[in-house]
């Protein structure tokens, strides 16, 4: 039988007590939402909490998804059903979707939550890759106050997050700008599976040209990370075939797989060329579509 | 602690640590086996229960997450002496082999039919894609689905 390690158990009533119990508690008390990521790690004995602040009773105050200030703003706690049922997220953002419905099966979709996710930080897991092809931003609370940063800001590394002890991931931003395209492709050995490599891509056009480009691989590189010289490689010209071509064969040269039960690194290499140029096509037909 | 919830409609509470997960508070504080412990590691699916009415891993929730909640396991499926339309599928098209992973299948399309009362065979797959048949049944699970979907109003007539 695998169970957590023993711990002691707090439920938080609002999101300054479940910072504050931090403070209080140090850096082996952890935050728990979904738990999809952290109980499963707290089974292994790969963490071993002291203290377990649960922050599902927040969901009034942290789980939605809104409008607002020409963002779409999602709450920590908003769990990856919610997230792959928004219309308003699929409106936006196709690529959301598109990531939610390969994003592990229903009724774990029905616990875990993008704050889980993107703490985690697992070098092969998708709302990452979404989040930084978006050009999202992670809003990180404190005791004296919030900060704002980038999802390269954010990933620190895997399982690295810089969201410190006494702290907490509160929303998630993603700026709606106007002709945006984006897409997610994947390859998965099975339903549920973690990526074998994935690729998220935006486009965003001005005039002919692609004015702005995001492109993040999944389970490719130690974390998740932007391929800025694919992403350069399309800024400035029309969205054409040769160009999506350019900038997939540079996302394959720009990551490193390592071989594993999903399969070897060349392989992985390839899907990677492969997923990217895909996902560019259908971005760019959105974004033209748009 | 003390784990105050309600099961099948009852109310019920129970002394456990923290860190007892869902399955084995259901199996082995309030003694409902019903409800099967597999693989430990979320894969498998036999432990799927409702919470709130939506199927969950209950190897991978803290029953203390459940505090205050409403589960729903098979053994309140059945009411009044009457199956479930979901239960008379699973009995009409052979829904099941070695019946492991049935209670989890069961509680599953039970969520699905009350959501869409008319799913397609595509929806029935997504929606049991959490879930391993080890006797690979599916075909059978999918026709005692659609077998539910179309009789319900009879059954519980």
């Amino acid at each position: 039988m695998q169970v957590p390690a023993p711990f002691d158990y707090a439920r938080a009533s609002s999101i300054d007590e479940a910072i504050a119990l931090l403070d209080r508690l140090g850096p082996e008390a952890r935050l728990v939402a979904g738990g999809h990521s952290l109980l499963p790690m707290m089974k292994l004995r790969l963490a071993t909490p002291e203290h377990l602040i649960d922050i599902n009773p927040l969901e009034s105050e942290l789980a939605y998804i809104r409008e607002q200030d020409g963002e779409v703003r999602i709450g920590a706690l908003t769990r990856h059903r919610d997230i792959l049922e928004s219309d308003l997220l699929a409106r936006h953002f196709a690529i959301v979707r598109e990531a939610e419905e390969m994003i592990a099966d229903p009724p774990v979709r029905n616990r875990g939550t993008i704050g889980g996710a993107l703490c985690q930080a697992d070098p092969s897991e998708d709302l990452s890759a979404v989040c930084a092809a978006l050009g999202a931003t992670a809003v990180i609370r404190g005791r004296t106050g919030e900060r704002v940063l980038d999802m390269d800001e954010f990933h620190q590394g895997p399982y690295e997050t810089a969201v410190g002890d006494a702290e907490m991931l509160v929303e998630v931003r993603i700026p709606v700008r106007e002709r945006c395209g984006s897409a997610y492709e994947k390859v998965k050995r099975r339903t549920g599976d973690w990526a074998t490599a994935a690729s998220g891509v935006a486009l965003w056009l001005d005039g002919p040209n692609v004015a702005a480009a995001g492109i993040a691989l999944s389970a490719v590189n130690p974390t998740s990370v932007h391929s800025v010289g694919a992403e350069q490689a399309l800024v400035g010209r029309p969205p054409s075939e040769q160009a999506f071509e350019e900038a997939a064969a540079l996302a394959a040269e720009d990551c490193e797989p390592i071989g594993d039960q999903r399969g070897p690194a060349d392989y992985k290499r390839h899907l990677v060329g492969e997923l990217t140029h895909r996902a560019l096509r259908r971005a760019a037909a959105r974004a033209l579509g748009a | 602690m003390l784990i105050n919830l309600t099961v099948n409609g009852e109310s019920r509470s129970a002394e456990a640590e923290p860190r007892t997960l869902l399955v084995h508070f259901l199996r082995d504080h309030l003694r409902l086996t019903g409800t099967h412990w597999g693989c430990d590691t979320t894969n498998c699916g036999a432990c799927v229960v409702l919470v709130d009415g939506e199927p969950v891993k209950s190897c991978t929730m803290l029953a203390a997450m459940a505090d205050g909640h409403e589960v729903r396991t098979v053994e309140g499926m059945e009411r009044d002496g009457q199956l479930d339309p979901v239960q008379q599928g699973f009995i009409e098209e052979h829904g099941l082999q070695c019946g492991f992973c049935t209670p989890g299948m069961m509680l599953t399309a039970r969520a699905l039919l009350d959501r869409n009362p008319h799913p397609t065979d595509d929806e029935i797959r997504v929606a049991i894609s959490g879930q391993i048949c080890r006797c690979t049944g599916y075909k059978n699970i999918i026709a005692s689905i659609r077998w539910a979907a179309e009789h319900s109003e009879e059954v519980t007539a």
